[in-house]
């Protein structure tokens, strides 16, 4: 090993200069923090959206409706003017105790250390591999976020005749890249027997003339070099073959969450995030976590308010103001719950935490959600719930005077499916 | 094709038996090309496999193949600095989960003596337990063989077919031999490239090696029946878990399932040993992949919910027999080194060394000169605890974040004397594409370095939207 080349020392490090990092340094050098520093691995900021060649982003940040590479772009130069020190290809590649971060960049190694760190890493689609899908492995399966950065950004084409699998809202935005960029998709199949995001995804592909199959799922994909087709298995049981010359996976997000994976930090199984506290803190408080890190997946829009607000409270810790990190009371995932955020509350009484807990469940039910402490039941909605949707528990509903070290567990006992 | 350029030596095949024979007979001195029907080196076999570099503790007593594995072995270890071929030294434990397995052992053991492994040694439960404390508690005790160790099974060949290159031999892509004829003297092969001429020809053409005996000698002195075997590769936390390579007790039906760090800092579980007709299609099954997955967890429990990175499966060219087919053909200037079904990343160079024996045993129009002063080439290497590219300045910038991989690696990979054909040979030579997310985020920039460099490449067109 080299010795170290370069040395960053600042009182904010975030990592990562998507939505929710930049939010969060929007916030912080507006409450006065001298040295705010975004890390970003890519030779721009911007995130995700930088190669979301589509609208709609921006609305709320920006009170008007932008294509991603636009919105990118606002949130550069915002980050910019406010005097974030911006350092892009320089990519992180471990997490150390006490708010040290080791990093690479093209002269070499860097060393950063920072009163607080911020991880924003968002999100991505999960492989074909994690995926566990049968058959050959040819070239031309990629998914929705591949598609569009080489599209958007290095102007080629991946595949002419994609079958796209998946109906989540980012489905759309497939079908839409692909329809800008000439590419024209076999068909969409859906395990489901209904899209996942309901609208407008029930009627988008139909006009576009791609056909659509639900109840359908990939037997095997087959082809030497390139894909050549992919069996699917319909609802009847009966099996049939789709001749394309690509596999465009979507959606199936997973918390980018390579750096806490090995590190010292706690990383919570449901969510596939860093464990936070409804102050956004890890399991080491020296690190904050916001954005799509946390949990599979929001829109650009809320994880830039979710940076926003955790930005506020790296600040109010800072100026020493924010609850010690201690943990009262844990929150546990009972049946049908995927995943909760935050996973442990500290002591109440802060304004200006998170204000709820996000809840999404496993499968589709219809009965009640319930958050209990024991037997006591401090929160209980009924209704419908499903899978796609976010569930909000307002915190303010489980902050009760309540023992240290107490439990809560969320659970959606309901009945039935479909 | 160089028309009319007479070689001493043709090896058909890419394979890493055929890299080791085109390595050994360039620094014997020979005229050589290698003929590859792929677009680039392990187009078949070679491509996937466990990556151990075995001691040959458990091979068949007194066999071809476990002298060439042992030669192989030794042959490594001497060769790999030159080449910066890299080493991970974890040994191995041939656990015992029952007691039908623990018997087992003494049979294992006294075969591994019988091998010449004398350093194996049995290890009580609680031994197993203090080497690996991930274990599943229930074992019943363990061989450890020490001498196991993982490599990187692609820079291997690589390395032995651009030492070959470097110094002299050729190498021709895309180059099916289809047919041929010998006069007596010398061998006119038809190639997909064009007819070459050459006075021995070498069949390492591993799944397909029957085939090109009957379409050159008329017919086949072995069958290829070809052994499909899937893996899973867990993510690099999983490496926290385990240090030693796991073997299971072999019963009469299977070699059974292995648990091992790679190299690269992964953990494998695999392979499997399912009989296939087809010698081309190498899929993977969900179903299986989930016994796989469930097999690793039982070994070691912390595995539960470990992310999946990569599942691959290959196929072994094993015959008829379970034994190494080499034969030679001093009549007519022919040798096949055929059905080297899962031992032979192992025993490559041991096998080369053996082709270069038989042939010295044929009658020789001139003697070969070895050269004097070969070139060694150094790898690039890829193995996660020894120094890479990223680590050292001026790399360009890293394109693939999950592996680390640079630009100039990159750039270097489609270069060089050996460039990548496919996808599959960039991946191998830089990992771009092969860590956690699979080409989420560097796979289109690949595709733009890489553009017009490989056959099937990733992007189909340029867009013009
Ligand atoms: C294909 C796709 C399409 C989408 N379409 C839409 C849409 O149409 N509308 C919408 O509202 N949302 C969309 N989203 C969701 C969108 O990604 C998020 O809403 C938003 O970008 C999340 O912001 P973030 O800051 O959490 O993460 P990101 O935007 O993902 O930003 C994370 C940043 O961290 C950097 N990073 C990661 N690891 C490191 C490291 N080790 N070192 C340095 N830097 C690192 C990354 O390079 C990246 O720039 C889409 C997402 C995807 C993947
Ligand atoms: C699941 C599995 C696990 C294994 N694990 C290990 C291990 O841990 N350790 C170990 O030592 N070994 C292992 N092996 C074994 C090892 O991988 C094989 O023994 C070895 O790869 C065989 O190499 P080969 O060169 O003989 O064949 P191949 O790799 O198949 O090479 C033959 C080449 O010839 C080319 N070819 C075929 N026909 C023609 C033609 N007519 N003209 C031109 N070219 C042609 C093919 O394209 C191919 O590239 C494993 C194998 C498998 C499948």
């Amino acid at each position: 090993m080299l010795a170290m080349t370069e040395t960053i020392a600042t009182d904010v490090a975030i990592v990562g200069g998507g939505p929710a990092g930049i939010a969060a340094a929007l916030v912080l050098r507006g409450r006065g923090v001298g040295r705010v520093t975004i890390l970003e691995r890519e030779a721009d900021v911007g995130g995700v959206p930088r190669h979301c060649g589509h609208p709609p982003f921006g609305m709320r940040e920006f009170g008007r409706v932008l294509t991603g590479p636009a919105y990118a772009q606002r949130l550069a130069e915002a980050a910019r003017q406010a005097g974030v020190e911006i350092r892009t290809g320089l990519s992180v590649t471990a997490l150390r105790p006490g708010a040290r971060l080791d990093a690479m960049c093209a002269a070499g190694p860097v060393e950063i250390v920072a009163g607080r760190v911020i991880l924003a890493t968002g999100a991505r689609e999960s492989s074909r591999a994690a995926r566990l899908i049968s058959g050959d492995r040819p070239v031309g399966v990629i998914t929705t976020g591949t598609l569009q950065h080489e599209v958007h950004i290095e102007k080629m084409l991946p595949f002419r005749r994609p079958v796209i699998v998946g109906t989540e809202l980012v489905s759309l935005s497939a079908v839409a890249t692909c329809r800008k960029a000439g590419i024209r998709p076999v068909a969409v199949i859906e395990a489901a027997d209904r899209p996942t995001a309901r609208r407008p995804l029930d009627l988008f592909p139909r006009l576009l003339g791609i056909p659509m199959h639900y109840r359908a799922t990939i037997a095997e994909i087959r082809g030497r070099g390139r894909v050549e087709a992919i069996a699917i298995r319909l609802a009847d049981g009966s099996m049939r073959e789709l001749a394309c010359d690509g596999v465009l996976l979507t959606g199936r997000f997973t918390p980018e969450a390579a750096l806490v994976r090995p590190s010292h930090l706690v990383l919570d199984d449901g969510s596939g995030g860093p464990a936070i506290d409804q102050f956004g803190r890890c399991s080491d408080p020296s690190y904050f976590a916001a954005g799509n890190l946390l949990r599979p997946i929001e829109t650009a829009g809320w994880s830039y308010r979710e940076g926003a607000r955790i930005g506020a409270m790296v600040a109010d810790d800072l100026a020493g103001t924010l609850p010690p990190y201690v943990t009262t009371t844990t929150i546990v995932r009972g049946a049908n719950v995927k995943l909760v955020v935050p996973q442990r509350l500290s002591a109440s009484g802060h304004t200006g935490s998170l204000d709820s807990l996000q809840i999404r469940v496993d499968a589709a039910t219809t009965g009640p959600l319930v958050a209990r402490d024991g037997s006591q039941v401090l929160w209980c909605r009924h209704g419908r719930l499903l899978p796609e949707r976010r569930i909000l528990i307002p915190l303010s509903a489980l902050q009760g005077p309540r023992a240290a070290g107490g439990t809560i567990i969320i659970e959606a006992a309901g009945s039935g499916s479909g | 094709m160089p028309d009319g350029d007479l070689f001493d030596v043709a090896v058909v095949g890419g394979g890493v038996v055929g890299c080791a024979v085109a390595r050994r007979f360039t620094l014997d001195g020979a005229r050589t090309v290698l003929l590859e029907r792929g677009a680039d080196i392990l187009s078949g076999a070679s491509k996937a496999n466990s990556a151990l570099l075995h001691t040959g503790f458990d091979a068949p007593p007194a066999s071809l193949e476990v002298a060439c594995m042992q030669a192989g072995y030794r042959e490594y270890l001497e060769i790999r600095e030159r080449l910066n071929l890299p080493l991970l030294e974890t040994g191995a434990m041939v656990v015992a989960w029952n007691e039908a397995d623990r018997e087992r052992l003494n049979a294992i053991e006294a075969q591994a003596r019988q091998n010449g492994v004398d350093d194996v040694r049995r290890l009580t439960p609680a031994e197993v337990l203090a080497r690996e404390p991930h274990l599943a508690p229930d074992t019943r005790g363990a061989l450890l063989v020490p001498g196991e160790h993982v490599i990187d099974p692609w820079s291997a060949p690589l390395a032995y077919l651009t030492q070959a290159v470097e110094n002299g031999a050729r190498a021709v892509f895309g180059a099916e031999v289809t047919g041929g004829s010998f006069d007596g003297s010398e061998w006119a092969l038809q190639t997909s490239k064009g007819p070459v001429r050459t006075g021995l020809v070498v069949n390492c053409a591993g799944l397909f090696g029957d085939i090109l005996e009957q379409r050159l000698l008329g017919s086949a002195g072995f069958t290829i029946k070809p052994r499909k075997g899937q893996f899973v590769v867990f993510d690099k936390a999983a490496a926290a878990f385990l240090r030693t390579i796991i073997l299971p007790v072999p019963n009469e039906r299977t070699k059974g399932v292995v648990l091992t760090r790679t190299i690269f800092g992964n953990v494998l579980v695999g392979p499997t040993a399912e009989e296939q007709d087809d010698r081309d299609h190498a899929g993977v099954d969900e179903a299986v992949l989930r016994t796989l997955i469930a097999k690793a967890v039982a070994m070691v429990p912390a595995l539960a919910g470990m992310p999946v990175t990569a599942v691959y499966a290959g196929l072994r060219p094993a015959s008829e027999r379970k034994e190494y087919r080499v034969s030679a053909d001093a009549e007519r200037r022919w040798i096949s080194v055929g059905g080297i079904r899962s031992t032979g990343l192992t025993a490559a160079l041991g096998l080369a060394a053996h082709v270069a024996r038989l042939h010295a045993d044929m009658k020789q129009k001139k003697d070969l000169q070895p050269l004097k002063n070969p070139v060694w080439p150094r790898m690039t290497n890829l193995a996660e605890h020894l120094e890479r590219d990223w680590q050292k300045p001026d790399h360009g910038d890293i394109v693939c974040h999950c592996e680390l991989v640079t630009r100039r690696e990159i750039e270097a990979a489609l270069n060089g004397p050996l460039p990548a054909g496919d996808v599959g040979g960039l991946k191998r030579r830089t990992r771009a594409g092969m860590g956690r997310c699979q080409g989420f985020y560097c796979q289109a920039r690949v595709a733009a370095l890489s553009e017009g460099r490989l056959a099937d490449p990733l992007a189909v067109d340029a867009c013009h939207d």
